[in-house]
């Protein structure tokens, strides 16, 4: 699904973000990228979301090569790949169905399969007595789940989430986890940046480890 | 396989679902300018009355122009005999003029009739009740005919009139005619040049607008790009508020010139009775409203697609 070849990124301005990172996630696999602040983990995110392009190796997703990608394509990647953010990242000024909606909109689809799949995204994570309301009315763990059926709308084969459970108590971090876990059950393949160690420590799934750029740790080679 | 079909229907569908996407923008785009009916009333405006300017000013050169035509049409050369000649020589000469082919016809104008239209025009009638007697000669009114159409061949014939023995002065009406429709096109080419430049500001106000819009709706904007939404379908809302915004204030303009128009006629129609006429106001054709319409459109379209094309790129994603 996704690997990495000596990819380095480097900022004009910080200098490199990431050095020579090689790894690869099968399809359905669910990894956990971890390191202090600042040590790459959403540069990784950002560079298979292509926010951002690698200064040198390759990255494939779906065997796509990234930096052979056209600028013009790069939508049609991102409808591929859901992201899921710590801050949420939703419209305060439209509805949580709207929210959730905005991606089946800028796929261009009909209105009744918008609805019916918007609805039943909001379904899957608990949310539907809400599709009317404003995020502003929910509360922060609420807020993520409309970003992550968001993201799940439509239908990719990989979700990425950075820090998803930054803002959260245990309990509801324990809740999206489990969100996450039954999506991976169905199929999908999740990266999820995260430094909450207690997490990653009880879900026991293959964890990646960064430090200054460097990948310094990976269960699946131990 | 499921894949494969699924694709394969929606490429398919794609003109429906373009034209879908096109008509559900333009009218989000108006109903998002018609929630804040303050500030789009203002833009459009500025617009209505930057467009009804040079749609304004060709409606006045149109007007002065058909006033001109007319005067050409009634242009003659008047040839003031002298005191001396009496109505035998009035109408001998304008025997030998009428078989000339410069001259399509002749009227004589009588001393009596020349100081009857003086009178009824100059209201000097206790003045002229005063003199002991008509001072004024026989006139002899031409028509040039087509063949003394061009300048040169007029001049010729007015120098060739003014050399006889019973011609006084030689007035040549269509000088001034000329005169005035020189100024006339001066006029339409300063409403071109006009034009112009409020096309440009035009272009500038509608991108300030959509520029200020875009920063507004900023935030949306990057998470719409996260989403994948393609460039196309972002810029697509904001160049149909261009449109709309072109498109109302073209509409504001047309009413404003016809408005315009309306309150003129009367004074023009009460002018055009004193000088026993009648002159009705030309007002917008079908081809100029829809030139009006169209190009308040198209720039305030283009307008948005310049400000979209420099700003959007400005904004990224994360």
């Amino acid at each position: 699904m996704i690997r990495f070849s000596h990819v380095t990124k480097r900022y004009p301005a910080r200098g490199d973000a990431l050095r020579d990172v090689s790894f690869a996630l099968a399809p359905g696999e669910m990894a956990f990228l971890t390191g202090h602040s600042g040590a790459g983990k959403s540069t990784v995110l950002k560079l298979i979301g292509l926010l951002e392009r690698a200064t040198r190796g390759q990255i494939l997703v779906n065997r796509r090569d990234l930096g052979r990608l056209a600028s013009r394509r790069i939508p049609y990647h991102r409808r591929e790949v859901g992201m899921i953010f710590q801050d949420h990242r939703l419209l305060a000024d439209r509805t949580v169905y709207d929210n959730v909606a905005l991606p089946l909109v800028a796929a261009g689809l009909g209105p009744k399969e918008i609805g019916r799949r918007a609805r039943a995204a909001l379904d899957q994570v608990g949310l539907l007595r809400y599709e009317a309301a404003r995020p502003v009315a929910l509360s922060s763990g609420e807020q993520q789940r409309v970003g992550i059926a968001r993201a799940i709308v439509g239908r990719p084969p990989l979700l990425l989430a950075d820090e998803p459970t930054g803002n959260l108590d245990p309990d509801l971090s324990r809740e999206i986890m489990d969100l996450f876990v039954r999506f991976n059950r169905v199929g999908v393949t999740l990266l999820i940046a995260t430094h909450d160690i207690g997490l990653i420590r009880a879900l026991r799934y293959r964890t990646l480890g960064l430090s200054e750029g460097r990948l310094v740790k990976d269960t699946a080679r131990a | 396989m499921t894949g494969r079909r699924r694709r394969t229907a929606r490429f398919h569908e794609l003109p429906r679902v373009w034209l879908r996407h096109q008509a559900q923008n333009a009218l989000a785009a108006l109903g998002r300018l018609l929630r804040t009916p303050l500030p789009t009333f203002m833009t459009v405006a500025v617009l209505g009355v930057a467009l009804a300017l040079p749609g304004g000013l060709y409606v006045i050169t149109a007007n002065v122009e058909a006033l001109a035509l007319g005067w050409e049409r009634n242009a003659a050369l008047s040839v003031f005999m002298t005191p001396e000649a009496g109505e035998t020589d009035a109408r001998l000469l304008a025997q030998r003029l009428r078989r000339r082919a410069e001259v399509a016809a002749v009227h004589i104008i009588t001393p009596q009739e020349a100081l009857a239209e003086f009178r009824a025009y100059s209201g000097f009638d206790d003045v002229l009740a005063g003199l002991p007697e008509n001072p004024l000669p026989f006139v002899l009114s031409i028509a040039p005919s087509p063949v003394a159409e061009d300048a040169a061949t007029l001049e010729r014939f007015s120098a060739e009139l003014e050399a006889l023995p019973e011609t006084d002065l030689v007035r040549h009406d269509a000088h001034w005619v000329r005169r005035f429709e020189a100024i006339v096109h001066l006029v339409q080419r300063l409403a071109v040049v006009l034009a112009a430049v409020l096309a440009l500001a035009l272009l500038l106000i509608v991108g300030n607008t959509i520029r200020l819009e875009i920063e507004n709706r900023r935030e949306e904007i990057r998470i719409m790009e996260l989403v994948g939404a393609t460039h196309a379908f972002i810029r697509r809302p904001f160049l149909y508020a261009g449109f709309w915004y072109g498109l109302l204030g073209g509409v504001l303009a047309c009413i404003l010139v016809i408005a315009g128009l309306l309150l003129l006629q009367a004074p023009v129609s009460r002018i055009a009775a004193l000088y026993q006429t009648r002159f009705p106001l030309i007002g917008l054709s079908l081809p100029v409203l829809v030139a009006m319409l169209s190009g308040g459109a198209l720039l305030g379209y283009l307008g948005s697609w310049l400000a979209v094309t420099r700003h959007l790129r400005a904004i990224r994603p994360i």
